[in-house]
């Protein structure tokens, strides 16, 4: 492989790694924190693309339609806290999964009712249209590199909110024992409501981002839901960090997984089964850590 | 109510309280009531409803029947959190610390001023209360010792500037030398005028600073009363008490 296309392979792998984490940090977060299990987190990253669609048509600016999009993610995590979720938290992992899925078959009908069931697209703002020229013939768009910007500016955010504010101590501590923190004279339930709608935000975002780059179409949440999984399960239940490790690990996997040739005894393993890839490292991942990387030992 | 009334009435009054665990019934109507600035001791043997008495009033649990009041304001329904915010700062059984958190992240989540707006509860004169803690502002809330526990979920307590402090077996499984120790700050903390009420296994050690004992038996309250008439009548202590 000539070093131009590594480096490009490279770059895509960090950004769709990148990007899974944007969603997947939602993920685990609301278990984390909640113990919520939010299979309908999926779901969100279509909203997000479909906002981002819908938005820039009706406000004609992607960069306004972008913290538009933001409000409107974290007003209807709020409202889906109230409505739905408060209700799980004392229930089994069985009701959150049914409930969740319920959510999802609610979603989508709202969605082929709000904005039909055709697939969309949207433009790459101007400003971010062009490419970097790596060789002659090979170049890299600027807004690829302009998501991975933006997820790990969102990671940093998140890093500093968890481990330096006050909010952050009261979620973690709510993580950890929520009859105490009740007992403190903090209102958890406030807490738990942040919590949601910021994981929720943080699926919507990583939609809206990718929209100019993947097409808009009905159920693009479930095969990002199943990945999310995956890079959940890697990381470790509820960990920050374990899912921006394994985010990124599943990127570059899947990534070179499908430019990679690997042959073993004549027959073509790569990049013939590359659709597996993921899934064998998380099998692998597994057997060697049960709990995963960063994961609470089992 | 007339704002006077408010005023005198007691920091918390229960009245009839009966609290189940499911089909078991824990509480068996008590009345319970803590005066401004006063230090009552909680006792009774194991299993006989001290904790639930205090998981009640705290919200925790709730009473199938009976009534709390807060400086006369029902908080019978109220959520645990607003209870904590009426000026209750609770010690519980286990200790409660987050061991997620550093020690300083598990003093500061909750600081806050007191109901009436003071601060007399400040960080550093938390760190001067237990000198021990300040060595170990970084360390995880898990890497502890069993006192230093103790005296981070004091301190944390102690930092939301209440009005009552109520602990749950504070002493239990330290070394009585420590347990000793926090006996003693607990003396200061009362004579600070932030009342108390502590359930704890040494009756001796509490007796000393309390100004009235409650004695719990089988969720009843069988016998209520100064502390040094307690101290006079050893077989009310050793009836109710003794092992």
């Amino acid at each position: 492989m000539e070093f131009s296309t590594f480096l490009i392979q490279l770059l895509n792998g960090v950004q769709y790694g990148l990007l899974l984490f944007l969603v997947s940090s939602g993920l685990t977060l609301v278990f984390g924190i909640m113990g919520i299990i939010n299979i309908a987190h999926g779901s969100f990253y279509m909203v997000g693309a479909y906002l981002a669609w819908s938005l820039t048509g009706a406000i004609g600016n992607f960069w306004l339609a972008l913290p538009a999009g933001i409000v409107i993610s974290v007003l209807i995590g709020m409202l889906l806290e109230w409505l739905v979720i408060r209700w799980l938290y004392h229930r089994d992992h069985l009701y959150q999964v049914l409930l969740t899925y319920g959510l999802i078959l609610v979603v989508e009908e709202l969605r082929s009712v709000l904005w039909g069931d055709d697939v969309r697209g949207v433009d790459i703002p101007k400003i971010l249209s062009a490419s970097i020229p790596l060789t002659e013939n090979q170049s890299y768009p600027v807004y690829r590199l302009w998501i991975s910007a933006v997820c790990l500016l969102v990671a940093g955010l998140m890093y500093w909110v968890i481990q330096k504010t006050r909010l952050g101590m009261m979620i973690r501590a709510g993580a950890s024992n929520r009859e105490m923190v009740q007992s403190l004279g903090i209102n958890i339930q406030v807490v738990y409501r942040v919590v949601f709608a910021a994981g929720l935000t943080l699926a919507a975002l990583a939609g809206m981002i990718a929209a100019p780059v993947s097409a808009v179409f009905p159920g693009m949440g479930n095969h990002v839901l199943i990945v999310c999984f995956v890079v959940v399960v890697i990381g470790g239940m509820g960990s920050v960090k374990g899912a921006l490790i394994a985010s990124l690990l599943i990127g570059l996997v899947d990534t070179f997984g499908k430019v990679v040739t690997l042959a073993i005894g004549g027959f073509k393993v790569l990049p013939e089964l590359s659709s597996m890839t993921v899934y064998v490292l998380m099998a692998a991942i597994l057997l060697w850590r049960p709990e995963g990387l960063f994961g609470k030992r089992l | 109510m007339s704002e006077a009334t408010l005023a005198d009435a007691p920091l918390i009054d229960a009245r009839g309280l009966h609290t189940y665990y499911g089909a078991s019934h824990i509480l068996h109507g008590v009345d319970f009531t803590i005066r401004r600035g006063e230090s009552v001791g909680l006792m009774g043997r194991n299993g006989m409803g001290k904790s639930t008495l205090l998981k009640t009033m705290l919200g925790l649990v709730r009473a199938r029947s009976g009534s709390v009041r807060v400086n006369g304001r029902d908080v019978t329904s109220a959520a645990p959190h607003r209870i904590a915010r009426t000026g209750i700062a609770y010690v519980p059984e286990g200790r409660g610390i987050f061991p997620n958190l550093s020690v300083r992240e598990n003093l500061l989540m909750a600081a806050r001023a007191g109901t009436d707006g003071r601060r007399d509860w400040t960080l550093e004169r938390v760190l001067k209360t237990f000198p021990r803690l300040a060595e170990r502002m970084t360390h995880g809330g898990a890497e502890l010792s069993g006192g230093e526990q103790q005296m981070l979920t004091i301190g944390r307590a102690l930092l939301t500037n209440p009005d009552l402090l109520i602990l749950d077996e504070a002493t239990e499984g330290l070394a009585p030398l420590i347990a000793r120790e926090i006996m003693r700050i607990l003396g200061t903390v009362k004579a600070s005028g932030i009342a108390t009420v502590i359930v704890d296994k040494n009756f001796q050690a509490v007796n000393a600073i309390t100004d009235r004992n409650v004695i719990l038996v089988k969720g009843e309250v069988v016998y209520s009363g100064p502390a040094d008439e307690l101290r006079a009548r050893p077989e009310v202590h050793l009836r109710y008490l003794g092992v």
